[in-house]
């Protein structure tokens, strides 16, 4: 007992000096510990919503960690081998280098499996982290002067992303991927004058491809898109640092300063715990839940297709848009102008990115505010602003909803063809529903001030035998914590700067 | 409650508490003891939310260290679970998993319940100085003193830059194929239809209301244009261009496999069941489900293809086996800029 005491103490007593000799060492030879100093009580507003971001971050490391080991197994090569490897159903099946490559880390690498699905499973996570984190910044205002170039950043990084999870899953060649990489290379092809020339250009020939194909898609997933995301996560975070954090508005809050934990010592323990549990979900999710079962799909061969296939996803959006759009193709004198994947998979994520780049400056244009702001917006307080990202969001939704309309007729025997005219008239329709619905329910929130996300409404009876009521409990009525006027900063002609 | 005078503490909490103390708050207390106090800051307006509480909780201490060690156990699992079966991913999962789900618990819980509980205030600097903008601004123009024919310089730049980004993008172009063909099929007339196996289709093999695939004899298989759809239709359904009367004999009749929408590989066949209420026969592409009439020549009924699938002519010969009696007379494979749309 006491022998144990005594050693916990020599044991503290080295690390204390161990820090006081760090802190000096880096004083000497960086003069760092000013920035250090500011860095360790840099201070966190707490938020639950301010999360998300940090999800995607900590699923990008997962992603850097299982993926480098990954690459070290992977052979990006379309070689026809013959399989003999341990899973009985492919063998003797004839199949590309890389699908046998995949299949090897699968069946024969110890940990392989693990690896390959936590990094499938961080893949799904990091984008769908980073959509939310997009729609907490939406609906927040958050993107607003000055952070409205950090929020293109982040525009940037979500498009990597996706490119750069489809790259990955399209470099596996089983029969899944194969059919992706079809798709993608006739959107590539429908680019109107130049499609072909990139088709070719990508594929290292017609598809599906000459022999440098995925190699060139090897180093486009493990090297270009991966340091892209370094490079603009590095710019993303040092302009946080140097704007600092926006804060939802509460009392002593005010455009002018941030409040909130510092970083050291309790938000940097909360922040690893958090990248710890994101690890330990991916990693529990890819030991237990199995993803994208490559060797069910088997190899792909272009004269190959499964039916009912569905990617990733968030692709699902592209697939959608693809089978909604009506086979219109502009033609002059019996020659395609605009082949028709255009429209759905590369001039509707065009609209949608370019909606989502411009808007800052299409609401500075049209509120007339150019002044910096780092108090967020509640939601209901910008009823016009929350509408139309919701019909916006709606639009996009009910499109990537299309995408599965297939799994509707196979459940339910819905006609296909029926909810494909259905939907071709109410993807215009149900926006504008989800416009006036939102904007009203913003109205009258912003009216009672009530939060019927965070707590009941109403009064709680009970009947008792003669036939009367008793009131037991009732809901908190109004909110005096609550602002009622526009909360401090965020009403016009208040601490304005540039 | 304190834990030293609890005498049912058991030897791993003891063992669990060094190890919590060793790595988690050793680092924490000896940086603690040095760190600097906020900056006072100026009068507020509203009520001062800065607050700070030191919360000496031994329990959470026990706690931490408790999950800590929990987590030394699931890691040394891993290990044990790779020597033991490394191809197994449940227990490896369940393993690292675990071990960084406590390890995780752990963090969360001496960040919020171990080490000071801190609500700071940091001021946020102004971003913008008028001064050093001005000054930039005035720096940027000096560099452009004394010179007249601004536009004429700048019109020329302009014009130069242009003409460098056509130069810079004109080799695009000898990447790319001759157009507007750019699919090779290896389809030839005489070049005999064979299954995924090799063997060669007679005209008997191919029964109504079934669909089967082709490929070249002695052809690439992996090409774009090597797959095709077979099926045989009766005389009712069968309502072909006249130019293409003499392409299906016995009603026997192929396509390209690869919609024409975007490339992938046709494979729903739509057979009526019962004639007098079912609707014709017709190809499906199971990506984006564009419809083609096999009786009509390809003819796009439903979804989004914009051309018709191109139809390769056959015949049969002499030993009753399915040839090809031409080439594609359209380009297989998804659309382009410039391909040309089917005649029929």
């Amino acid at each position: 007992m006491l022998a144990t005491r005594a050693g916990a103490g020599v044991i503290w007593r080295v690390l204390d000096r161990r820090a006081r000799r760090l802190a000096r060492h880096s004083e000497e030879r960086m003069g760092a510990n000013s920035a250090l100093k500011w860095m360790l009580r840099y201070v966190f507003p707490d938020h639950w919503s301010f999360l998300l971001g940090e999800i995607a971050l900590y699923s990008f490391v997962v992603l850097v960690g299982t993926g480098v080991f990954l690459a070290l197994y992977y052979v990006p090569s379309d070689a026809q081998v013959i399989y003999h490897g341990p899973y009985e159903l492919l063998r003797g099946e004839q199949m590309s280098e890389a699908y046998s490559s995949v299949l090897n880390i699968t069946f024969s690498v110890p940990a392989g499996l693990l690896m390959r699905q936590v990094h499938h499973w961080a893949a799904d996570v990091f984008v769908a982290s980073i959509v939310l984190h997009l729609c907490r910044v939406f609906f927040t205002g958050a993107y607003r002067k000055p952070r409205d170039l950090n929020y293109m950043v982040g525009l940037t990084m979500l498009m990597l992303a996706i490119l750069e999870g489809f790259a990955g899953y399209s470099l596996v060649d089983d029969l899944l991927s194969g059919m992706g990489l079809a798709i993608a290379y006739a959107v590539a092809l429908s680019i109107p004058f130049v499609g072909a020339q990139i088709g070719y250009l990508v594929w290292d020939g017609e598809f599906p491809g000459g022999s440098d194909f995925f190699a060139r898609l090897e180093i486009l997933h493990v090297f270009l898109i991966p340091a892209a995301l370094a490079l603009l996560i590095a710019m993303h975070l040092a302009t946080i640092m140097r704007q600092h954090h926006t804060q939802f508005p509460g009392p002593g809050r005010r455009e002018r300063n941030v409040v909130g934990t510092p970083m050291w010592p309790a938000y940097a323990l909360r922040s690893i715990g958090l990248f710890l549990g994101v690890a330990a979900v991916l990693f529990l999710a890819g030991g237990l839940i199995q993803i994208n079962p490559i060797w069910q799909w088997g190899p792909y061969h272009p004269y190959l297709s499964e039916n009912g296939a569905q990617p990733d996803w968030y692709i699902g959006w592209l697939i959608g848009a693809l089978r909604l759009m009506p086979n219109w193709e502009p033609t002059i004198a019996g020659h395609t102008i605009v082949p028709n994947p255009f429209w759905g998979g590369a001039a509707f994520p065009g609209v949608v990115f370019t909606v989502m780049y411009a808007w800052p400056a299409i609401e500075r244009r049209v509120t007339g505010d150019h002044r910096r702001h780092d108090l967020l917006d509640r939601p209901r307080d910008r009823p016009v602003r929350t509408a139309i990202g919701a019909a916006f969001l709606s639009w996009v939704v009910i499109i990537f909803a299309v995408g599965s309309t297939d799994r509707l007729f196979f459940r339910l025997h819905i006609s296909y063809q029926e909810q494909i005219h259905f939907w071709r008239a109410g993807v215009w329709v149900l926006p504008i529903v989800v416009f006036f619905a939102t904007r009203h329910a913003c109205r009258a929130l912003q009216r009672s001030d009530a939060h019927p996300l965070r707590e009941w409404q109403g009064q709680l009876v009970a009947r008792s035998a003669d036939g009367g009521f008793e009131v037991l409990a009732a809901s908190p009525e109004g909110r005096a914590t609550e602002p009622q006027a526009p909360p401090l900063g965020t009403a016009p002609g208040h601490e304005s700067e540039r | 409650m304190s834990t030293d005078d609890h005498p049912g503490r058991g030897r791993l909490a003891r063992l669990a508490a060094l190890g919590g103390r060793l790595l988690a708050a050793g680092a924490l207390r000896s940086a603690l003891r040095r760190s600097p106090t906020p900056p006072p800051l100026p009068p507020q307006d509203a009520e001062d939310p800065r607050k700070r509480e030191v919360p000496a909780n031994r329990r959470a201490e026990t706690a931490v260290a408790v999950l800590l060690a929990l987590a030394a156990v699931f890691g040394f699992g891993f290990t044990a679970a790779y020597v033991l079966d490394g191809t197994n991913p449940q227990f490896l999962g369940i393993a690292i998993g675990g071990a960084l789900a406590l390890l995780s618990a752990a963090c969360v819980t001496a960040g919020k319940l171990v080490v000071p509980q801190e609500t700071a205030v940091e001021e946020r600097g102004l971003l913008y100085e008028e001064q050093q903008t001005e000054a930039t601004i005035d720096l940027i123009e000096q560099g452009g003193e004394g010179i007249s024919r601004r536009a004429l310089i700048g019109g020329a730049a302009g014009l130069a830059g242009a003409g460098m980004l056509t130069a810079l993008a004109t080799p695009l172009a000898s990447l790319g194929p001759d157009l507007p063909g750019i699919h090779t099929t290896p389809w030839r007339r005489g070049v005999r239809l064979v299954d995924d196996e090799g063997n060669p289709y007679s005209a008997s093999d191919i029964v109504i209301g079934s669909l089967f695939t082709a490929l070249p004899e002695h052809g690439d298989t992996e090409a774009l244009g090597a797959g095709l759809l077979v099926v045989k239709l009766p005389p009712e359904y069968l309502h072909l261009p006249a130019a293409r009367r003499g392409w299906a004999p016995q009603g026997i009749l192929a396509y390209s496999k690869i919609c024409t929408h975007a490339a992938c590989a046709i494979s729903l066949y739509r057979y009526p069941t019962y004639q007098p209420t079912s609707n014709g026969p017709a190809f499906t592409c199971p990506c984006h489900y564009s419809t083609f009439l096999p009786g009509e020549g390809g003819r796009v009924v439903f979804g989004p293809a914009g051309r018709a699938l191109p139809q390769l002519p056959l015949m049969v010969d002499d030993e009753g086996i399915l040839r090809a009696a031409g080439p594609f007379h359209e380009d297989v494979g998804p659309s382009w800029f410039s391909v040309r749309r089917s005649q029929s």
